[in-house]
């Protein structure tokens, strides 16, 4: 202030008008201290230590290697990525290492730096310098900053060629150089700007090309006078307007001074781009006029020592990488002379400043000052007392906080609320940790609980990613699992297809040549056995003699028996066939069945019936389905015409000569046989036919049994007709004719009996075989079973009668009859009780089902 | 009397109106603003860490979460530790319990590390790993993605040449931040009784 003498009124009154920031202290400055000598140059230090990250960013990649001799200025390592700086040689030497050292950082952790043994001889590689810089477009410009390696050198360190890029979206309002430099102690600007000006306007000049702002501020605290005077004489003639703005703690803060400046405030979490503002540091415009000027990069700086440790305070010029004790030993430092305290050394202004942990941490790009104090002027703080809520720190707190809530939800680890209180906000300048009573470290509360919030959004983030992560894989897993199971069952189904195949090709031979065997006797074609089966049998039965009915039997027999070893191949092999075997099987076991009732019965007709009479039998029966239906009436006929013969015979019999009745007896049982043996035939045949429309069509069913029922009813009729008749030449014959004819009288009731029988059966076959078609039969049934059994009754007692005037010696024989003919009775009752039961038992189960 | 009655049955009708009328409006917000999913479940599941490592013998964090909300006990998370119990504690306004030992205990964060010399290549681990945090092939070395690994340490079990290690990670200078500032006990009877004066 000695120097050049400025009326500091008449210098704010000259400015544009600044405005106000909230809060802010008045801390003493105690910048005198080192602001009163030169900038010298520092002496160069036996080792650099350079550390890979002295930016905000990703650390930068080293591109020499231990052993190389480097040049001053030549690269040591690039930047990686955009948001990150290059790193180059203060001084020719050698690589000595590459290894952690402790570095500038509050924690006073280590980090990886390159070791440079400087040679000494300063020997500069080959600079690009650059005469008409004006002409230099922007990219040039920009790549040329970018290759000095050139960091904000306010405090923070940001890549400057990134604030060289104009905001895409917003054009640039205001192009502000912060000159302010509030911070008590620091004086480095302050020194540079009165020493070259020119450079840092120069700087400012080339910047303001690139980014073409509505206006170009510089804010500088009234503090400088000799400063200010300075970039007035160097921004004369230029647009760059040089503000003013009184002293106050924190105005060279970013936000504090856009907000003084312009009076506008950045939003919170927005940087000064989104508003239209970039603010620059005035170290950083130097370093760029001198690195598009003359190529230089970035290598050293100007830091202030001061403190009243320091012998000789001052600002010096000090190669990056130089260690801080060794430097601050060559102006006269003397560590504490208290025994076991450790020495302080606080790197920044006491405000924001941090204690180093170790002394011999180099300088870098943003170490702006070493402060050194004694006990005295910068005593540790007392310990913390607690908060009496005077909210002294709201008042002070430049960010327009609560500084009080905030304490408390730091100290409760109330990580939300304190977020939901704007803890992003804060600049930490430590405004309210100053104006605290209680001298409480509010400061180091928010720092904590900052680190706090970020640890745990990194955490939140990262489990978002696992999260994710486990999803997509699971995702996948069940993916894959499901086309897994979709071409084990396309497989699957593939292989089946091939088993029904194989199945299909080895059983059609062995079906082929059952067909064969039996297509000697069978004309129809036999592919499918289980609509075939039953046919066959319904052509072959009449037509077949008995040793033909026995060779079909052996043969179902044989086939059942090959189906059964099919059915055991299927079981053991292919399993899926095994119910369509065990079906045919059923049919081949029961065509085998029937065939052998047939033949047994058959085969029993024969021993009881004559061969003549086996002759005529054979010869009636038709050889077709069709033909059997028609057969019927046709048997009945035969068997009228044999009984009306011997009906005939009998009357012959009854007017007979004595020696003719002998003749005519034989005559009469051979005709009562042959009616035996025409009923037996229509009896087979309707039996037959029954069993025909059992697995015939159902229509033909409902017709069929209805006709064959009252065609046993009528020959039951006709049979009880001819007993009677035969009863009643019994009467009158002759003593020597009686036994004969109560023979014939007793077979006439025993064929009564056997067509009953039938009736009966082929009445319970309906009904079990045919429900629905039992609804209207058991009506007719049961009044025809009625009839029969009054007739037998009535028969019974014309019996009793003829036994009652009947001679001593045929006592015995009527007796018999009567006898028999009332079992008879009995059973005729028996059966129409049995025909009406299932007839409720039918109609019952009918009306259930409607 | 009548009137009474005029009365009485206006505003039973009245009633029976309104009644109606917000039946109606409920009837409607319960369809059109019917909420997909159970919401608790998300929220327990954004708190849980993610680390997929079935301590809590829940096969990953939302079965676990599924879990807690269908009132399993909250204390099963190793890796989260006391921190996501009192977390889960003050969503489901419930006491926090402390960590169940059975499950495991709180442990620093750790990553897997496979020594590559010894990997065979089995890709067992790759199989192992819940968030396909491995990278590898058949008889081809594996190796961890540090960034992405859990430290699950589900992978350490299935390597048949023990070549994986859990290693606590380390805290970068990124990671880094100020301590908390320790409480300065000013008052005599105020200090703890192991406390070695003030430090401030």
């Amino acid at each position: 202030m000695s120097a050049i003498s400025i009326d500091k009124s008449k210098l704010i009154a000259s400015t544009r008008e600044v405005f106000d920031f909230h809060g802010g202290i008045h801390p003493d400055e105690m910048k005198s201290l080192s602001n009163q000598t030169p900038i010298t140059t520092a002496p160069l230090a036996p080792q650099l230590i350079l550390p890979l990250q002295q930016h905000i960013g990703k650390a930068s990649k080293v591109i020499v290697e231990v052993g190389q001799q480097v040049l001053k200025g030549q690269k040591l390592a690039n930047a990686d990525g955009f948001i990150s700086a290059a790193l180059h040689a203060p001084t020719s030497g050698t690589i000595e290492d590459i290894r952690e050292h402790a570095i500038a950082h509050p924690s006073g952790e280590s980090d990886l730096c390159i070791f440079l043994i400087p040679d000494g001889k300063e020997q500069w590689c080959s600079l690009q310098a650059c005469e008409d810089y004006q002409q230099l477009s922007a990219s040039e410009i920009q790549h040329k900053v970018s290759e000095a390696g050139i960091a904000g050198m306010g405090g923070a360190g940001f890549p400057t060629v990134v604030k060289l890029h104009p905001p895409k979206q917003a054009k640039v309002d205001t192009y502000i150089l912060n000159a302010a430099e509030c911070e008590p102690y620091i004086t480095s600007d302050d020194r540079l700007l009165r020493e070259r000006a020119d450079q840092v306007i120069a700087g400012m000049q080339i910047v303001a090309s690139i980014l073409k702002p509505e206006n170009c501020l510089i804010g500088i605290e009234d503090n400088k006078p000799e400063a200010i005077a300075a970039l007035r004489l160097a921004t004369k003639d230029t647009l760059i307007q040089v503000c003013v703005v009184p002293t106050k703690y924190p105005s060279g803060g970013e936000k504090q001074l856009i907000k003084l400046l312009t009076n506008k405030e950045v939003p919170s979490g927005k940087i000064p781009a989104d508003i239209g503002v970039v603010c620059q540091n005035v170290g950083t415009m130097a370093a760029i006029f001198k690195a598009v000027r003359f190529g230089e990069p970035l290598i050293s700086r100007i830091t202030t020592l001061t403190g009243q440790q320091i012998k000789q305070p001052g600002n010096v010029e000090v190669l990056f990488g130089t260690p801080i004790n060794w430097l601050i030993e060559q102006y006269g430092y003397q560590a504490s002379s208290k025994r076991g305290q450790k020495e302080r050394l606080i790197m920044g202004g006491p405000m924001m400043g941090f204690t180093l942990e170790h002394p011999d941490t180099p300088i870098v790009k943003t170490t702006n000052c070493i402060l050194a104090p004694n006990e005295t002027e910068l005593p540790l703080p007392p310990p913390a007392q607690a908060c009496i809520r005077c909210g002294l720190c709201a008042d002070a707190c430049p960010a327009e906080l609560l500084p009080q809530q905030l304490y408390w939800f730091s100290r409760a680890q109330e990580l939300e609320k304190a977020e939901h209180h704007n803890l992003f906000d804060c600049i930490e300048c430590g405004a309210c940790s100053f104006v605290c009573p209680s001298a409480i470290p509010l400061v180091q509360y928010y720092r904590h609980t900052k680190g706090e919030i970020k640890k745990l959004n990194a955490e939140h983030q990262k489990s978002d990613q696992a999260r994710e992560r486990f999803e997509a894989r699971q995702t996948r897993l069940d993916r894959d699992q499901a086309e897994k199971d979709a071409k084990r069952k396309a497989r699957a189904e593939v292989a089946a297809k091939a088993q029904a195949a194989k199945k299909a090709a080895t059983s059609a031979p062995r079906q082929e040549k059952v067909n064969t065997d039996l297509a000697d006797k069978k004309t129809a074609n036999i592919k499918e056995t289980k609509t075939d089966a039953p046919q066959t049998i319904k052509a072959e039965d009449p037509t077949l003699e008995l040793a033909d009915l026995k060779e079909t039997w052996d043969k179902a027999q044989a086939k059942l028996d090959k189906m059964y070893d099919a059915l055991d191949d299927a079981k053991i092999n292919h399993p899926e066939n095994i119910s369509k075997l065990t079906r045919a099987v059923e049919k081949n076991q029961m065509r085998v069945n029937q065939a052998k009732l047939l033949w047994t019965k058959t085969n029993n007709q024969k021993s009881t019936v004559d061969d003549s009479k086996a002759e005529r039998v054979t010869l009636e029966p038709a050889t077709t389905e069709i033909e059997s239906k028609v057969d019927i009436p046709a048997l009945e006929l035969a068997l009228d015409k044999a009984t009306s013969k011997l009906s005939k015979l009998q009357n012959a019999l009854d007017n007979a000569q004595p020696e003719q009745v002998e003749k005519l007896t034989r005559a009469v049982d051979k005709n009562k046989l042959r009616v035996n043996a025409a009923d037996t035939e229509l009896q087979q045949a309707l039996a037959a036919q029954k069993s025909t429309n059992e697995s015939a069509l159902v229509d033909t069913v409902e017709a069929e049994p209805k006709v064959d029922i009252s065609a046993l009813e009528l020959a039951i009729d006709k049979a009880v007709s001819k007993l009677s008749k035969l009863q009643n030449a019994l009467d009158n014959a002759q003593p020597e004719q009686v036994e004969k004819l109560t023979r014939a009288v007793d077979k006439n009731k025993l064929r009564v009996e056997a067509a009953k029988a039938e009736l009966q059966q082929a009445l319970s076959k309906q009904v079990t075989v045919e429900p629905e078609t039992t609804e209207t039969e058991p009506e007719v049934d049961i009044p025809a079973l009625e009839l029969a059994l009054d007739k037998a009754i009535s028969k019974l007692s014309k019996l009793q009668n003829a036994l009652d005037s009947a001679q001593p010696e045929q006592v015995e024989k009527l007796t018999r009859a009567v006898d028999k003919n009332k079992l008879r009775v009995e059973a005729a009752e028996t059966a129409l009780n049995q025909a009406s039961a299932s007839n409720n038992a039918t109609t019952t189960k009918h009306n259930g089902e409607l | 009397m009548s009137l009474v009655i005029t009365l009485i049955s206006t505003a039973i009708l009245a009633l029976l109106g309104l009644a109606i009328a917000f039946g109606g409006i409920l009837g409607f917000a319960a369809i059109r603003f019917k909420v997909e999913g159970n919401p608790i479940v998300d929220e327990i599941d954004s708190i849980l860490p993610q680390t997929q490592c079935g301590q809590c013998g829940h096969p990953g964090c939302r079965p676990y979460a599924e879990g807690i909300a269908a009132g399993e006990d909250i204390n099963k998370c190793p890796p989260g530790g006391e921190a996501t119990i009192q977390a889960l504690a003050d969503l489901l306004d419930v006491d926090a319990p402390s960590l169940d030992a059975e499950h495991g205990e709180e442990k620093p964060k750790q990553v897997a590390i496979i020594r590559e010399a010894e990997c065979i290549g089995c890709t067992k681990c790759i199989q192992a790993c819940p968030i396909d945090a491995i990278l590898g092939a058949a008889k081809h070395m594996h190796t961890v993605i540090e960034s992405e690994c859990t430290g699950c340490d589900l992978c350490v079990e299935p390597c048949p040449v023990d070549c994986i290690d859990m290693v606590p990670v380390e805290n970068g200078l990124s990671s880094w931040y100020w301590t908390a500032p320790k409480d300065a006990h000013i008052i005599a009877t105020d200090k703890p009784p192991h406390s070695e004066g003030t430090s401030a």
